[in-house]
């Protein structure tokens, strides 16, 4: 068997000089960096809406009643949608060959970019509804000010998705507030649920520098803009829930750079097991 | 979740038309029953407008009353309009 070609010591000078001075490796590829963002923003918004309807059809068919199983269904099918819609988006901007399906089914955990609420385990149906509440307000807000996004594609997409996550955010809201201003054990499961959720919120907020460059591309925008509207909402839905704001905790950061909890891998694993084993499926 | 009461619901399928009974949810109030409604009848574009009716509400005629209630139409067929002459060249009608 051959052996390698040495490493030479000029190839080591010359990219030790490249890297001190401010490049990439002389090995790395080129990237148009307004692309690779782009990538990477349209995944996050892809990653979260696919997580969240993945988790959301752990429901399907386990729900209180049949009426409250086609509402989670219906939200699972709104987010599954716009995940589509997004990676779709994502795979066309990085150029190497991958669609929706191909992003979906062939990642594993440190490739995904979804925040590490929307993975968080259902819990109980109060828990499913107090992360509906805080993830649905953030993606409403979100998507009102991607609507005048300097990407026709994201703002021709939020334009649609708007509609159906406000929807979302209503109805999630009326379920926190007839359980906390409820009985005595759907009071205290709803404060439980909104306590386990509350440490992933700061997470929505943690503006990065993939969300500097698409805010000042006018691609995106800065979600620090709208934090304050965000704390005013969920605030005015806990005091109609006769809630208490829970106690901020050390908040968990992370998802956004694939740093993910013990519960993504389970869900992939599920979620891609068909593709993997029959890759030549179709559906 | 087991005692929710009853609504039934009536869907609009465009402006113009009227509202049409298309089945019952099972709701603990108005609010959210219009929104059982809406994920369980017009997941389709089935509608633009949504009524919901306690189901405990609606007066019913008695089946066990037919005869009264509806046999005496029976004979009455000159009720229906179709003893007129139309004349030529009258269309939607």
């Amino acid at each position: 068997m051959p052996s390698l070609p040495p490493i030479l010591p000029r190839d080591v000078a010359r990219a030790e000089r490249m890297t001190h001075a401010g490049e990439h490796g002389f090995d790395a590829p080129v990237v148009d960096p307004h692309g690779a963002a782009l990538f990477e923003y349209a995944l996050r918004l892809g990653d979260d809406a696919l997580i969240l309807g993945q988790r959301l059809s752990g429901w399907t068919g386990r729900c209180p009643t049949v009426e409250v199983d086609l509402s989670l269904a219906n939200f699972a099918l709104d987010l599954v949608g716009q995940a589509t819609h997004f990676l779709g988006y994502a795979g066309k901007v990085e150029r190497r060959g991958r669609d929706a399906d191909r992003l979906a089914y062939h990642r594993d955990v440190l490739d995904y970019r979804n925040c590490l609420l929307v993975e968080q385990p259902n819990g109980d149906f109060a828990r499913t509804m107090a992360r509906q509440l805080l993830f649905s307000t953030y993606q409403k807000m979100l998507f009102d000010r991607l609507l005048v996004s300097a990407d026709d594609f994201i703002a021709s997409v939020s334009a649609k998705a708007v509609k159906e996550v406000a929807y979302h955010e209503e109805l999630a809201a009326e379920w926190v507030i007839r359980l906390g201003d409820g009985t005595e054990e759907s009071r205290q499961r709803m404060a439980d649920g909104l306590a386990w959720n509350w440490r992933f919120i700061p997470e929505l907020f943690d503006r990065d520098d993939v969300d500097e460059a698409m805010a000042g591309a006018g691609t995106g925008t800065d979600p620090t803009a709208f934090r304050d509207a965000y704390d005013a909402r969920i605030g005015a839905v806990l005091t109609e829930a006769t809630l208490a704001r829970p106690a901020d905790q050390r908040p968990i950061l992370g998802g956004r750079r694939g740093h993910h909890s013990e519960h993504l891998g389970h869900i992939l694993s599920e979620m891609q097991f068909l593709p993997r084993a029959y890759p030549d499926a179709k559906w | 979740m087991t005692d929710w009461p009853l609504w039934e619901v009536f869907v609009r399928s465009k402006g113009g038309l009227s509202h049409r009974h298309v089945g019952s949810v099972h709701a603990p109030d108005g609010a959210i029953a219009v929104r059982h409604a809406r994920d369980t009848y017009t997941r389709r574009m089935e509608g633009v407008s949504l009524w919901v009716v306690p189901s405990g509400a609606i007066h019913a005629s008695d089946p066990a009353d037919d005869g009264p209630m509806f046999a005496p139409a029976e004979d009455k067929v000159y009720r229906h309009p179709t003893f007129y002459d139309i004349p030529d060249g009258i269309t939607h009608i």
